[in-house]
């Protein structure tokens, strides 16, 4: 019986198990009223940041791709599924279906901006690939900070000039006004959509990676000339996760700007493709259950720092590097292994 | 004639980022990281020289001398705790080390001298501009022009006539057979940094001479823009460095002329992007060949 369960469903199950027990003490929390004003406030996004985590860790882990420009791909999903929910407002009037839509709809774009972005960028190696994507975040970024949408009953208007360039109706109104990004959104994100997200995205990636594509994806990793020797498709195998993450951070993208009242392009640069990427390492790159806590705990812990507001972004800072040199240097590892060699000896030791 | 005007203005930015784009190529081609960091340190430069320059009132020489002082320890200090211990380690890991460290000293700069914006003095202004015809050329034009060439065949003659410079060379190439040839790999790594951060104290006095607007978070964008420069022209190449930081001045300026001001980034990614489809290394980039 034991041998019928493999290792990789095991692991599986125990992330949804993780989600499902976090999104209940929350609950819980919340329900009683124990749980902060700010934290209450924190629990879509940190959601959504569990989602990109998840979603660059296909990439980075999976695919052995380095992706510095993951917050495109947010942005894009969060501008495209605002739109959609801003569209739909009149003709559906059920939240939870326009919600559903929407992030749909954001995952659909945020793919197809994957694979035009995919197909030249994944003929790059290393380095090279890394400062593409990251060209290609600042690419959508700055071409969202020109864009100017708005939506009458004619239909959707846009325009790279101005508010008045749209020609809207008196009855219309901007969605997306230039730099000031996203206005007027309707809040319909709820904690309980982001979990089942999160779920999704878990099932979807995990799903993948236990395939025989996901084992294809994993030998070109580990080996990409021995693959393309057994002869996988190396390109159409990269584009199947780099566009599969894509989504994925699309719809985590719609969940984020639709717990705010407004959202501008500028949140989704540089700084949040890196800051994704930190809880992927610290998290251990390849290891969903790692990106699920480092999240959760990378973006709570500035919040509740918030009485050393000053130096808490100092201390994170300094974190960062200990626990990179820590858990990287050899000293330092060949140090740990030994204690917990004693440890292990122990073990094994107690079990005689 | 604007156009020639546009022009000059361009290969002025783009001087800037090609002194900046050296600190990143040298260290990438010795020590084989990205060094996110490189952009802080030209912010911190930028700070050094306007307290000097401004607050203890010291002349000009004295302030920038100060800057790339300061800046050469804080790069080799920086390299000794932080990328050091990670010798050997995989490039992602220094790479994120390389984010704590940026995060760790735009944050210093918050703590020491607040979010607000302070103006930039500028400190080249002993250069008057010269005007032939409807072309006027600023005087800080034409110092950050000249001081990029001298720095470039400086470092040019350094690496190819000397002996620390043939040794840095020597350890780009192949780190562990310089190693047996009896050079300290440590020192030469440590050097590195040290040129790059000081050429990163002067980049900031010279960029900032002509953007005066200094924040805690001034070095981001020139920083990712010289990086962006740096693979452009190849990177682990110093003359791809010069190239690829003139033309993505040149384009940003005549983008910012002609296209769209908003646009203007959005452009010179998108030029990286094309430029890296046809040539996949640079520029001026080696082919790496595959041995299987």
């Amino acid at each position: 019986m034991k041998k019928m369960i493999n290792k990789s469903t095991v692991t599986s199950f125990i992330n949804y198990g993780i989600v499902i027990a976090l999104f209940a003490v929350f609950q819980t929390l919340s329900a009683t009223g124990n749980l902060s004003r700010q934290l209450t406030g924190l629990l879509i996004p940190i959601c959504a940041y569990v989602i990109m985590a998840l979603a660059l860790n296909l990439v980075v882990g999976i695919s052995g791709e380095l992706s510095l420009g993951h917050a495109g791909f947010m942005s894009v999903g969060a501008f495209s599924g605002v739109i959609t929910a801003a569209a739909l407002q009149n003709s559906v009037t059920n939240d939870v279906a326009r919600f559903v839509i929407a992030v749909v709809v954001a995952a659909l774009i945020a793919a197809i901006a994957g694979l035009i972005i995919g197909i030249p960028v994944l003929r790059l190696r290393g380095d090279y690939l890394a400062i593409v994507t990251l060209a290609f975040g600042e690419i959508i970024k700055n071409v969202l900070t020109c864009l100017y949408i708005g939506v009458d009953s004619k239909g959707l208007h846009i325009s790279a000039v101005s508010e008045e360039a749209l020609g809207l109706e008196a009855t219309g109104k901007a969605i997306v006004k230039g730099p000031m990004g996203a206005v007027g959104i309707m809040k319909i994100s709820t904690f309980i959509s982001g979990i089942i997200l999160v779920l999704i995205a878990l099932f979807v990636i995990q799903n993948l990676i236990n395939s025989r594509t996901g084992r294809a994806i994993k030998a070109i990793r580990d080996n990409r000339i021995a693959a393309e020797a057994c002869g996988l498709n190396v390109v159409k195998y990269k584009l199947i996760a780099f566009v599969t993450s894509a989504a994925i951070a699309g719809s985590a993208g719609a969940l984020y700007a639709m717990n705010y009242s407004s959202i501008t392009p500028k949140k989704f640069d540089f700084n949040t493709s890196i800051l994704v990427l930190v809880f992927v390492v610290l998290g251990g790159i390849g290891n969903l259950t790692g990106s699920i806590i480092a999240a959760i705990v990378l973006v709570a812990l500035p919040e509740l720092l918030r009485e050393f507001s000053d130096y808490r972004m100092l201390v994170y800072a300094v974190v960062l590097i200990l626990v990179m040199i820590i858990s990287n240097n050899q000293k330092t590892r060949a140090f740990i292994g030994k204690i917990f060699g004693v440890f292990k000896k122990k073990k094994e030791g107690e079990d005689n | 004639m604007a156009f020639i005007q546009n022009l000059i203005n361009g290969i002025g930015l783009g001087s800037v980022y090609a002194i900046i784009a050296l600190g990143y190529t040298m260290v990438y081609g010795i020590a084989k990281m990205l060094n996110f960091a490189h952009g802080d340190i030209i912010m911190i430069g930028g700070y050094v020289a306007f307290c000097t320059y401004t607050y203890l009132g010291w002349p000009v020489v004295a302030a920038i001398v100060a800057s790339i002082i300061i800046c050469t320890l804080l790069g080799i200090t920086v390299e000794f705790l932080a990328y050091k211990p990670l010798r050997g380690a995989t490039s992602l890991a220094v790479l994120i080390t390389a984010i704590g460290v940026s995060y760790f000293l735009q944050n210093i700069a918050l703590i020491i001298w607040t979010s607000n914006t302070k103006s930039f003095p500028n400190m080249v202004s002993f250069m008057p501009s010269v005007s032939i015809g409807d072309i006027t050329i600023s005087g800080t034009t034409i110092i950050t022009i000249f001081a990029c060439i001298l720095i470039m065949v400086g470092l040019t003659t350094f690496t190819s006539k000397t002996k620390l410079g043939k040794a840095m060379r020597a350890v780009s190439e192949d780190r562990g057979a310089a190693e047996l040839m009896g050079i300290n790999v440590n020192v030469t790594i440590s050097l590195t940094f040290a040129i790059g951060s000081g050429l990163a104290a002067i980049a900031a006095i010279l960029f900032l001479s002509a953007y005066p607007t200094l924040i805690p978070t001034t070095g981001s964008m020139p920083g990712i823009k010289a990086f962006t420069a740096a693979v452009f022209g190849g990177i682990g190449s110093i003359p791809g460095a010069l190239i690829g930081g003139i033309l993505l001045g040149v384009i940003e300026i005549l983008a910012k002329a002609y296209i769209s001001t908003q646009l203007s980034d959005a452009i010179v990614f998108a030029v990286l992007i094309i430029v890296l489809i046809f040539k996949p290394t640079g520029l001026l980039g080696k082919k790496i060949r595959e041995k299987v």
